[in-house]
């Protein structure tokens, strides 16, 4: 029967107030999580601190399984779930250019939000450098619309481009999961300690 | 000893706060059929001003005309909704951990002046990556990650590797 809203369960008109709530919960998980703390997010590249690893994988497992399940138990229908497009070199290009401003700027969107909210100074330069970087890109469409519309591949998931078994991609994704969070504890007891 | 008290238990477990997220995402596709977003409601916010302060540039561009066409409003927007919900929750759990007030957060190595040059410069490109993508951290590669789009994988993969790559030449900013 899911999802409710493009199946007519849920009248269109209750978006507005699904996406309010929605938003709250996403806040204060974020900021509950620390992932208002510039210090916190970077600590990732450094391995004083792997919380955005634990908690990002963390999710998307979760999220990945509950969804199979419910996929699997008739709840939702999961190829009529939005799913990403796939523009190759703009995901790797646009991807890499955020993670040289992560490291900058120590936040990504989100999160610089949810530091916004608790009054975060820098949080507020870094979300008013993020717009700036939308006009920049907005002003010079023209120039990276072979990058922004090319090498399209269709909304694919990696079922339809590496032909693997989903089930099974979730199961060594989730045993690659665990490995990584053993080996970032380990990691960190190596590390000088940084405290914020 | 404060400062380690406060490392160790002033947030939740990372494990629990994924958790919780993970659910918030299968949940929000349960309802809405698609994920969690945040860059959106910028760019939304950009096309915004952007028309206000000319509406003829942005009905001219090639990008911002695709936003305000017609009566379209930018703002009237699922994503500008589920932002402002983020500002509010995220302002009731710094507030319930008495986290909130006005600061800049930085290494004690660094000035700042320094910290807000380079979350302004962070921000720019985080900014410019986004829209290339199509999508940032929550909207291309986490929600992409849950219904296991190529696309998301990718972009993912894109943001950790850049930023381990990078991270050695902005260590004195951190560590």
């Amino acid at each position: 029967m899911g999802p409710l809203i493009p199946n007519g369960f849920i009248p269109f008109e209750w978006s507005s107030i699904i996406a309010i709530v929605i938003g709250i919960f996403f806040g204060f998980i974020l900021e509950a999580s620390g992932f208002s703390s510039s210090r916190k997010l970077a600590g990732v590249f450094y391995g004083y601190d792997f919380a955005v690893l634990k908690v990002f994988f963390t999710a998307a497992i979760t999220s990945l399984i509950g969804l199979f399940y419910m996929d699997y138990l008739g709840y939702v229908d999961m190829s009529s779930l939005y799913v990403h497009p796939t523009y190759l070199w703009g995901a790797i290009i646009g991807g890499a250019i955020m993670g040289i401003g992560f490291v900058t700027g120590g936040f990504c969107p989100g999160t610089s939000l949810s530091a916004v909210a608790i009054g975060k100074i820098d949080a507020i330069v870094n979300v008013l450098g993020i717009m700036v970087g939308i006009f920049i890109f907005s002003e010079l469409y023209t120039l990276f619309e072979p990058l922004y519309n090319g090498y399209f591949q269709g909304n694919v998931t990696l079922v339809d481009s590496l032909g693997i078994n989903k089930y099974w991609f979730v199961f060594i994704l989730t045993v690659v999961a665990i490995i990584m969070f053993a080996a970032s504890d380990m990691i960190r007891k190596r590390v000088k300690k940084v405290f914020y | 000893m404060k400062d380690k008290e406060q490392n160790r238990h002033i947030y939740w477990n990372p494990y629990f706060g994924g958790f919780l997220l993970g659910l918030l995402i299968i949940f929000t596709f349960y309802i809405t059929g698609r994920g969690l977003g945040a860059s959106g409601a910028m760019k939304s916010s950009v096309v915004t001003i952007v028309d206000d302060v000319s509406h003829e540039h942005a009905k001219q561009s090639a990008y911002y005309s695709k936003f305000v066409d017609g009566d379209k409003n930018p703002m009237n927007n699922w994503i500008v909704f589920e932002t402002l919900g983020v500002l509010i929750g995220a302002f009731i759990s710094g507030g319930l951990a008495g986290r909130i007030g006005w600061r800049v957060q930085h290494s004690p190595k660094i000035t700042r002046r320094r910290r807000l040059i380079f979350a302004f410069s962070g921000g720019i490109l985080f900014g410019l990556g986004a829209q290339i993508a199509r999508g940032c951290t929550s909207g291309a590669a986490l929600s992409g990650m849950a219904v296991l789009s190529t696309g998301g994988f990718i972009t993912m993969l894109a943001i950790f590797g850049s930023g381990y790559l990078f991270a050695y030449f902005f260590r004195k900013n951190w560590i």
